[in-house]
């Protein structure tokens, strides 16, 4: 193949992994914005996600479309219920305290991998997409799926600015990020819309792993690398900062689409941890993150 | 007159550190009382303890026979009182119409509280689109005001309001005050300036090592001198 219809797969299959790391960032970031609780289990959702999609699409049965989009309503809920639950139990008697909620989450971590294992099994299954069509270009066909799953994450980002900027959710959410106390002067419940974002933010990874689990497949150690490159787009973005997220998602998919087809994966990972690297020691704030209040 | 709010024997703590001790006062209606005293005597701690912010060990709070000691924080305001923390604490990211937004939903308040409001500081109308932290002192210590009184409350709690503002613009936040005490709101107001704040008092209370220690009107401030010394430092 050409070099000028290579960088165009390249660019694509980055584009994908762009889009689904911009939705799971997202939910880290969120969390951290809100919170300011560094959620280590965030990967761990991501993988719920998958698992609770695989199980939900081989119970519907019948067409694939269908248990696709099954799964796609009920794992994002059931994995948000967790998530609430795991807010309600332990962070919040933990009063947010950043170290003792890193170390919680960190069990977290643990116990939901463990669960998927003993629940699950070690086996990478996968979902059948909803469709099997091919776009076809002159120099190669491509996956319709992976494009529509662009075009879903896009979407889903602009539904999650839309409800931060302009509804009273989002206010909400918003006056509780800047100023905890002086939310609660005015009648703001702190703790319910805690475990509202922590659900929410669960809620975008588990919504990622299910759009990418007829790409991939799902298995219980599949958290890790989400979590990873989550970090290292909220790093790079500011935490807390969507429009941060949305770009520094971009920039990190599409190096690591086009450095994985032309020199090798790893070489990406490599290129990804300098750049957090310069922008911890040259602007720790990130991108588009403001400095702490 | 009517007793709006009666605190008794409050005790409140940061960690193991007594910072109110018994701490009692009664605010009538449409009166500004105002609290005295020197740095660290209590005086914020009184307030964010009003609110909820600061829990109560021990002791009551009772708003219009309403008791509010046990009540979560976030259900302070609704019972109806506002606050206008030290500093502002504005939400500086959000324009003045988002900060307003605020202040109207903690009590479901609409269109009709938010025009009176404007209406009693009117530079904020020109404002509404503006990030509230590019506004200037004076129009972020209104913003602040204008917040809390979205919540239409029986009870405004100030603290230190003329800080680092001009002049001109602590004569406009007494005249505020003063008008909303016609109106039939009750005020609390803390400062360190007392020539700011006694030609609008109606009672200071004195605040000494997180205990209310005297409470008297505003004219015998005004004919003892030494009081004030005695308990703030400075006249």
């Amino acid at each position: 193949m050409a070099f000028g219809p290579h960088l165009l797969l390249a660019a694509l299959e980055g584009l994908v992994t762009s889009a689904v790391l911009a939705l799971t960032a997202l939910g880290l970031s969120l969390v951290f914005g809100v919170m300011r609780v560094v959620n280590v289990a965030h990967g761990e959702f991501y993988m719920l996600g998958a698992v609770i999609a695989w199980w939900v699409a081989s119970l519907v049965g019948g067409h694939p479309a269908v248990g696709f989009l099954a799964a796609l309503v009920i794992s994002p809920l059931i994995v948000g219920v967790i998530a609430f639950a795991a807010e309600r139990l332990v962070l919040a008697r933990l009063s947010y305290s950043p170290e003792a909620t890193i170390v919680a989450t960190i069990g977290m971590l643990y116990i939901l991998q463990q669960a998927a294992l003993s629940l699950y099994g070690p086996e990478a299954r996968p979902v059948p997409p909803p469709f099997n069509y091919r776009i076809l270009l002159p120099w190669f066909g491509y996956s319709g799926y992976k494009l529509s799953v662009v075009v879903a994450s896009a979407l889903l980002l602009l539904a999650t600015w839309y409800v931060l900027a302009k509804t009273r959710i989002g206010l909400v959410m918003r006056a509780t990020q800047y100023d905890r106390e002086t939310a609660q002067a005015f009648g703001i419940p702190v703790g319910q819309v805690y475990a509202g974002v922590f659900a929410l933010g669960a809620m975008l990874a588990a919504v990622a792993a299910v759009l990418i689990v007829p790409i991939s497949q799902a298995h219980y150690l599949m958290g890790h690398d989400p979590l990873l490159l989550s970090f290292i787009v909220v790093i790079i973005g500011g935490l807390g900062s969507l429009r941060g997220t949305v770009v520094a998602a971009v920039a990190i998919g599409m190096a690591d689409g086009i450095i994985s087809v032309f020199f090798s994966p790893t070489l990406a990972k490599i290129i990804a941890t300098l750049l957090v690297a310069l922008v911890l020691v040259f602007r720790p704030q990130g991108l588009f993150g403001e400095t702490a209040r | 007159m009517t007793a709006v709010l009666t605190i008794s024997g409050l005790d409140c703590y940061y960690g193991a550190v007594q910072v109110l001790r018994g701490f009692s006062l009664t605010l009538e209606r449409g009166e500004v009382h105002c609290l005295l005293g020197r740095n660290g005597a209590g005086k914020t701690t009184a307030l964010k303890a009003i609110m909820g912010l600061v829990p109560a060990r021990a002791g009551s709070i009772v708003l219009k026979g309403r008791e509010l000691t046990r009540l979560p924080p976030h259900e302070v305001p609704k019972a109806g009182i506002a606050y206008v923390p030290q500093g502002r604490r504005l939400f500086a990211e959000m324009t003045v119409a988002e900060n307003l937004e605020i202040g109207l939903m903690t009590r479901g308040k609409g269109d009709q509280t938010r025009e009176s409001v404007l209406e009693l500081f009117p530079l904020l109308r020109e404002r509404l689109r503006q990030r509230s932290g590019t506004l200037s002192g004076g129009e972020q210590q209104m913003l602040a005001m204008a917040r809390a009184l979205c919540l239409e409350p029986d009870v405004l709690l100030l603290d230190e309001p003329t800080e680092g503002l001009m002049p001109s613009m602590i004569a406009r936040i007494r005249e505020t005050v003063a008008t909303l005490g016609q109106r039939g709101v009750s005020t609390i107001l803390v400062e360190q300036r007392v020539d700011a704040v006694l030609p609008v008092a109606t009672r200071v209370t004195f605040v000494d090592t997180g205990r209310a220690r005297q409470t008297v009107a505003v004219e015998e401030v005004r004919a003892n001198p030494g009081m004030v010394m005695h308990y703030v430092g400075v006249t």
